[in-house]
């Protein structure tokens, strides 16, 4: 059986061009770039010319791009690293409640030592309104962090003008840009962003390795100490087949970029429909028009994700849910919850992440094979459903 | 995650439905926690004749009612009573840590049965 890989914002499979690229600095051009001799400076210009990819596809001057170990890192470097570096300026930042844990959790770490957290709540459709932004915004605050596009409903945020609020105010701008990069332009000085999240395997790079932009100027204490890397902003030995890929997957990305969102927002699009049209009682989590452009995510009534999930696969689709028996707590997705979705109907939510590789073909397989599922267990529950 | 026995009782699980005018009914779990599930038992000289289930849950919430109902079949009341929740994940060859509470409401879904139809009795000898 085929497998049918629909999750793309777990992981991307790694770019057969992208490998190539890396595979020569693994054996023959080993070298450390921290060193002097032939092999080691072979090293260093493939790193700064990664950087130079990275940052042409931000807008940003390669400078400013620090080479981290993947999204995690830099959303903790982010938080971490900007509110030590501000502590004598104050001691507050601005988050909100759809955030990665990457950053959730990060701002909770914070709280429990001592400094301020707001979390601002989103709308029905995930989306944060920037004048809850700047009403948050107190003599203290030195960082709101919002997140580009949300990893589990797709919501696009209106970072532009969040950002043109924190300049204004003179508060530093992180966005976690993890789901976004190498998918949506972006333009750090357009979107005023003066941080900002990135990881390899999220756009057909490899994992273990990420990027943050930290604009010039920025005040930011190091979350790494040790050897004085990546301009003493990260200390570690370079992963330099990692940091190759992520270049060669940011060059590819600059080209496909805009041909892979008109074809994937289309077949976005019908797979919403057609859900909405075979399925009884689904709805659509996530802005109708305002979402990134392989995102599908949906709560299915009288079904659980999970028992969704494992049917799927029983079929070869991969897919994912926002169920609490695969977020691994007890709770369903603090998103779904967050943006007013009853628990009872977040249990029965489902994610479609579609990729450079999806087939008209490959959705149709899944519209085929997910009715009779829903309808399977729908059977076997106890509940008897209004309609 | 999840071992091979678990998978095949989520494929073709045992006993599901419901029997009709049913002797004794149990029914466990709430939506909002997400598995809900209804077991339903015919006692013939106290011993389940048959018994079925509905789940609304999870892979293991939907294996572990199929076991159970699968351990239950023709048992002596006291002795379906004594069908721990541990016993029920040892008969799939194990649960993932996160995932035995499923466990707990399946043997739960059958003791509030089992104590319904009982109920039920003490009713009718009052009655009588």
């Amino acid at each position: 059986m085929k497998t049918i890989y629909l999750d793309h914002a777990a992981t991307t499979p790694t770019d057969r061009e992208v490998v190539a690229a890396m595979t020569p600095y693994f054996t023959d051009k080993f070298g450390n770039p921290s060193t002097l001799y032939g092999v080691g400076r072979e090293a260093k210009a493939a790193i700064e010319e990664a950087r130079e990819k990275v940052a042409s596809l931000l807008g940003a001057d390669p400078g400013e791009v620090f080479f981290t170990s993947g999204g995690t890192e830099s959303d903790n470097q982010a938080l971490v690293g900007i509110v030590y570096a501000n502590e004598k300026k104050g001691n507050h930042l601005i988050t909100c409640a759809i955030e990665h844990h990457a950053v959730l959790d990060t701002a909770e770490f914070l709280k429990r030592r001592g400094f301020e957290a707001t979390i601002l709540p989103v709308d029905k459709y995930g989306m944060v309104d920037p004048e809850d932004v700047r009403r948050a915004i107190n003599g203290k605050t030195v960082l709101v962090s919002i997140m580009h596009a949300n990893n589990e409903v797709g919501t696009v945020q209106p970072v532009a003008e969040i950002g043109k609020i924190a300049r204004e105010a003179g508060v530093a701008f992180h966005t976690d840009a993890v789901q976004t990069f190498g998918h949506l332009p972006i333009d750090v000085n357009a979107m005023k962003i003066d941080l900002l999240s990135i990881s390899g395997h999220k756009l057909y790079g490899p994992k273990g390795v990420g990027a943050i932009y930290i604009r010039k100027g920025t005040r930011i204490i190091p979350f790494m100490h040790g050897g004085g890397q990546e301009s003493r902003r990260r200390a570690g030995t370079h992963n330099v087949p990692g940091i190759v890929g992520l270049g060669k997957a940011a060059e590819i990305a600059a080209v496909e970029m805009g041909s892979e969102e008109a074809h994937l927002s289309i077949l976005r699009d019908e797979l919403i429909a057609s859900i909405l049209e075979r399925v009884e009682d689904v709805r659509l989590n996530g802005h109708p028009t305002e979402r990134l452009p392989n995102n599908i995510n949906v709560c299915i009534e009288g079904a659980e994700g999970e028992a969704m999930l494992l049917s799927l696969d029983m079929e070869g689709i991969c897919v994912s849910s926002g169920s609490a028996c695969t977020s691994g707590t007890l709770n369903p997705s603090h998103v779904l919850l967050a943006m007013g979705i009853p628990a009872e109907i977040a249990h029965g939510s489902l994610r479609v992440t579609l990729g450079r590789s999806t087939t008209k073909k490959e959705i149709d397989y899944l519209l085929e094979v997910l009715p009779p599922i829903v309808e399977r267990l729908r059977k076997m529950s106890p509940l008897k459903r209004t309609r | 995650m999840y071992s091979e026995k678990v998978m095949e009782h989520f494929r073709n699980p045992r006993n599901v439905g419901e029997i009709e005018n049913p002797d004794g009914v149990g029914e466990v779990g709430n939506p909002v926690c997400g598995d809900v599930m209804k077991i339903t038992i015919r006692v013939n000289h106290d011993r389940i004749d048959d018994v079925k289930f509905q789940t609304l849950g999870c892979g293991a919430a939907i294996a572990t009612s199929s076991m159970v109902t699968e351990m239950a079949m023709g048992k002596k009341l006291d002795e379906a009573m004594t069908i721990s929740k541990q016993a029920v994940a040892e008969a799939l060859d194990g649960l993932p840590p996160a995932k035995m509470h499923c466990s707990v409401l399946a043997a739960d879904g059958l003791h509030a049965a089992i104590e319904d139809y009982r109920a039920r009795q003490n009713r009718k000898e009052e009655q009588a």
